[in-house]
């Protein structure tokens, strides 16, 4: 290299190209990037950084001298991420990496599994009524999931899976792939269910439900939000109805209202009574008012009773995020009037949006590592399935913490959350390429029949001056238990 | 073998494509499913070894072609060496200028020797190499710009042309160019003829010293470049349709005699929405490229 010469020699195959500072080399996938070789898909190493800051800080491999402290396997963990498959050969995986972790020989064996079978389970918080469940839901207008349970504030999709990936048609499983990839990857998806709701969801980020962005979650049914605020309320206003799609709730025939001696409103609402104060279906499920279809709040109520209501009694309706809210008086005729929201009562208001936890979008992603996946491990499978089952064999994705299911196989959920960015990929099967690793003692990898003679020290992959491609070294996310830690030490 | 080269059937589940290095490759071959197997299966076989046996000789490779008669080793190599023997005598030329067409060549020799097929293609980066049994044809789609994915004609190689190799070569492709043509297109027996010739054709497309042309050093761009201190072409002006005339009729003038030697069969050149074909008639007539009376057509 001549001296005036700021280029890079990039050692990623063997044309060996000079690549100048801001231009890549003849493949156009590797760069230089202020006197650095970067690569597009990174296979990428956390880096533990419990002083640095609480997220991942991306940096390239500095072309320092390699200074000898990041050989200690508890400074440094290597992830499947852009580590390669083993699919479809059954060789050994393409990084099993040895590493002394407080005297003890630990090794992680990385690959990046192809997962047919695998989807998301989203969790969208929000009350608003997406779809009935059971619903399809599309993307591209293929079918790639489906609309299951309502948990509290939140709606559950199940995207994915081995029959929406390759049981239906070639777009049906291109879609799935497509929606799945980008949820995994922390990016947006746009999501149509059938008889339902258009809804924009994005890991981390709160649900675009029919355009409209979704702030907060709802503190509780309409019936526990008048159990919460009743004491707020009594005195300042006559009647409150907190609206929800759910149950909705009524101050003065709420067990809480009458504790307090809240007296009769003459209030009549629509839907179903199910004990005192409680409704269920007072209007039809939406995405408006509570979760409900209605914009107008009286649309619910009947008319007063003549024989309890009376003039000038001061009525509040609020939704169970407090997003929704308007205050009423009666007038001579007992009709509702609509006036300002009293400042007394603006701080009830505001004090249930403030216990509304913000909604969310969260992604996790669900897998099952099969016979192809473990035998890149072991030359007998079933073995790392019980060891992982036995707690001896630890499993992370990207350098995340899983939940392994019980039972047979090695069935994970990850959240996505807490995975380095673009941790997944895909293949045209169609399937997911996921990163999973594998961490054991090293006399347990040779018990369960590990491919001992693969077995390469820490230092092969973090050391600068090899025929290796470029690393991308990320600080490790401090709220993730550090893969490669003993379980006493947490 | 190598564990860098990527060996994949693309979505359609037709097509094989490889990826070593700077080395993109889609194949399709036509036949039973068993023959079509067999030719994927020697056609990945072959691959894993290509870049490496190039980057052994790649010194040789990127050094100007001379008739001094050394051989070198690599078959794929070798057809690059005679794909651009001829030019040697008369211009700059490396061997590296017919890299893509000869790896074709040599992915395409392997499939048809391991598998009775009715036809098939192996397409690196756009230099083409065909195979075709008497009776079968390809229709091939033309692209104005490199970058660009859309068609400004197509052409039809029958089994009783002599044309196999189909190539393209523009300064707004991946390679550096000396001249200023989008794209210039060339049909010729073989891939690697066609890969030198596009590149020798799309070179002559040139306004000499013309001040919306912007030219820097292949070397300063990339160190190791075959065309060292080589002016290539970085960005080109809007031209005047005098000037784009004039570019054109220079690139003509040497496609057609290179037809004139049996070196190409057909050309297509493109500059700035302008087309000039030659050899077109020559080809019955049966060629798809848009000629009226040999007047520059809008694509």
């Amino acid at each position: 290299m001549s001296v005036a010469d700021d280029a890079i020699r990039c050692d990623a195959c063997p044309v060996l190209c000079y690549i100048k500072p801001g231009r890549t080399g003849a493949c156009d996938r590797y760069a230089n990037a202020d006197g650095q070789l970067v690569r597009l898909d990174p296979h990428v190493v956390l880096e533990r950084a419990v002083s640095r800051g609480d997220t991942l800080v991306p940096f390239l491999e500095k072309s320092r001298e390699w200074d000898g402290a990041l050989l200690s396997g508890e400074e440094t963990f290597v992830t499947a991420i852009g580590a390669g498959t083993t699919y479809p050969d059954y060789k050994p995986a393409p990084f099993i990496i040895s590493s002394e972790v407080a005297g003890v020989d630990m090794v992680t064996v990385v690959t990046e599994g192809i997962f047919s079978y695998c989807g998301v389970k989203l969790k969208i918080d929000t009350d608003r009524h997406l779809g009935a469940e059971c619903s399809i839901v599309r993307a591209q207008g293929e079918a790639v999931g489906h609309v299951t349970t309502n948990e509290y504030g939140s709606q559950m999709l199940s995207l994915g899976g081995v029959r929406h990936l390759t049981g239906g048609s070639r777009h049906e499983g291109m879609a799935t792939c497509d929606a799945l990839l980008n949820l995994c990857n922390r990016k947006a998806v746009e999501l149509k269910i059938d008889d339902g709701a258009t809804v924009i969801v994005q890991a981390d980020k709160a649900p675009i439900v029919d355009g409209v962005q979704e702030e907060r979650m709802r503190v509780g049914c309409g019936s526990a939000t008048i159990g919460m605020f009743a004491k707020q309320w009594f005195g300042k206003v006559d009647e409150v109805v907190v609206v929800d799609d759910h149950i909705t709730g009524v101050l003065s025939e709420h067990q809480a209202g009458k504790l307090l001696g809240v007296p009769e409103s003459g209030i009549k609402l629509k839907g179903r009574r199910s004990t005192p104060g409680r409704y269920f279906r007072v209007a039809e499920p939406g995405t408006s008012w509570g979760g409900t279809n209605i914009d107008d709040p009286l649309s619910i109520l009947g008319p007063f009773d003549r024989e309890v209501a009376r003039r000038g009694l001061r009525l509040l309706m609020v939704s169970t995020t407090g997003e929704h809210h308007a205050y009423f008086e009666l007038d001579e005729s007992l009709c509702p009037v609509e006036k300002e929201l009293p400042t007394a009562l603006c701080e009830s208001v505001e004090r249930i949006r403030e216990n509304c936890e913000p909604a969310l979008c969260t992604v996790l992603f669900m897998g099952g590592a099969g016979g192809s996946l473990r035998a890149g491990v072991t030359e007998n499978p079933v073995k790392l399935t019980h060891s992982v089952r036995d707690a001896l064999t630890r499993v992370t994705c990207g350098g995340a913490p899983v939940y392994v299911w019980p039972g047979g196989g090695i069935t994970i959920m990850a959240d996505v959350s807490r995975m380095p960015e673009n941790a997944f990929g895909y293949v045209p099967t169609p399937a997911l390429v996921a990163p999973i690793e594998f961490t054991l003692k090293l006399s347990d990898y040779a018990t369960l029949g590990g491919y001992m003679d693969h077995v390469r020290p820490l230092s092969s992959i973090t050391s600068v001056n090899r025929d290796e491609e470029s690393r991308r070294r990320l600080a490790a996310r401090p709220d993730n238990p550090w893969p490669l830690a003993s379980e006493k030490r947490k | 073998m190598n564990n860098r080269a990527q060996v994949r059937m693309l979505p359609d589940g037709r097509r094989l494509h490889m990826q070593d290095g700077p080395i993109d490759v889609i194949v399709e071959a036509f036949s039973a499913a068993r023959e079509i197997a067999l030719a994927y299966r020697a056609a990945a076989a072959r691959f894993v070894g290509v870049l490496d046996e190039l980057c052994g000789e790649l010194e040789f490779l990127r050094r100007p072609a001379c008739e001094d008669g050394y051989l070198p080793s690599g078959p794929i190599a070798r057809r690059m060496l005679a794909a651009v023997k001829p030019y040697a005598s008369q211009i700059f030329i490396t061997p590296m200028a017919a890299v893509a067409g000869a790896v074709a060549e040599e992915i395409l020799a392997v499939m048809t020797s391991a598998a009775k097929l009715s036809r098939a293609y192996v397409n690196d980066g756009g230099d083409i190499s065909l195979y075709l049994e008497p009776g079968e044809r390809f229709v091939v789609g033309m692209v104005e710009r490199p970058d660009r994915a859309s068609l400004f004609g197509t052409t039809t190689i029958e089994s009783c042309d002599p044309i196999r190799g189909i190539a393209t070569s523009g300064w707004r492709g991946r390679s550096f160019s000396l001249g200023i043509a989008d794209a210039v297109t060339v049909l010729a027996d073989t891939a690697a003829m066609a890969d030198t010739a596009a590149t020798v054709v799309a070179n002559a497309v040139d306004l000499p010293g013309h001040p919306r042309v912007g030219r820097v050093r292949a070397c300063d761009l990339a160190p190791d470049s075959d065309l060292g201190e080589r002016l290539v072409t970085q960005s080109v002006g809007e031209l005047t349709p005098r000037e784009i005339c004039n570019a054109l009729e220079a690139g003509i003038r040497v496609a057609e005699s290179l037809g004139g030697s049996g070196l190409i069969r057909a050309a297509a050149l493109n500059l700035q929405g302008e087309t000039r074909v030659i050899g077109a008639e020559a080809r019955s007539g049966q060629a798809g490229i848009p000629v009226r009376d040999g007047s520059p057509v809008h694509a």
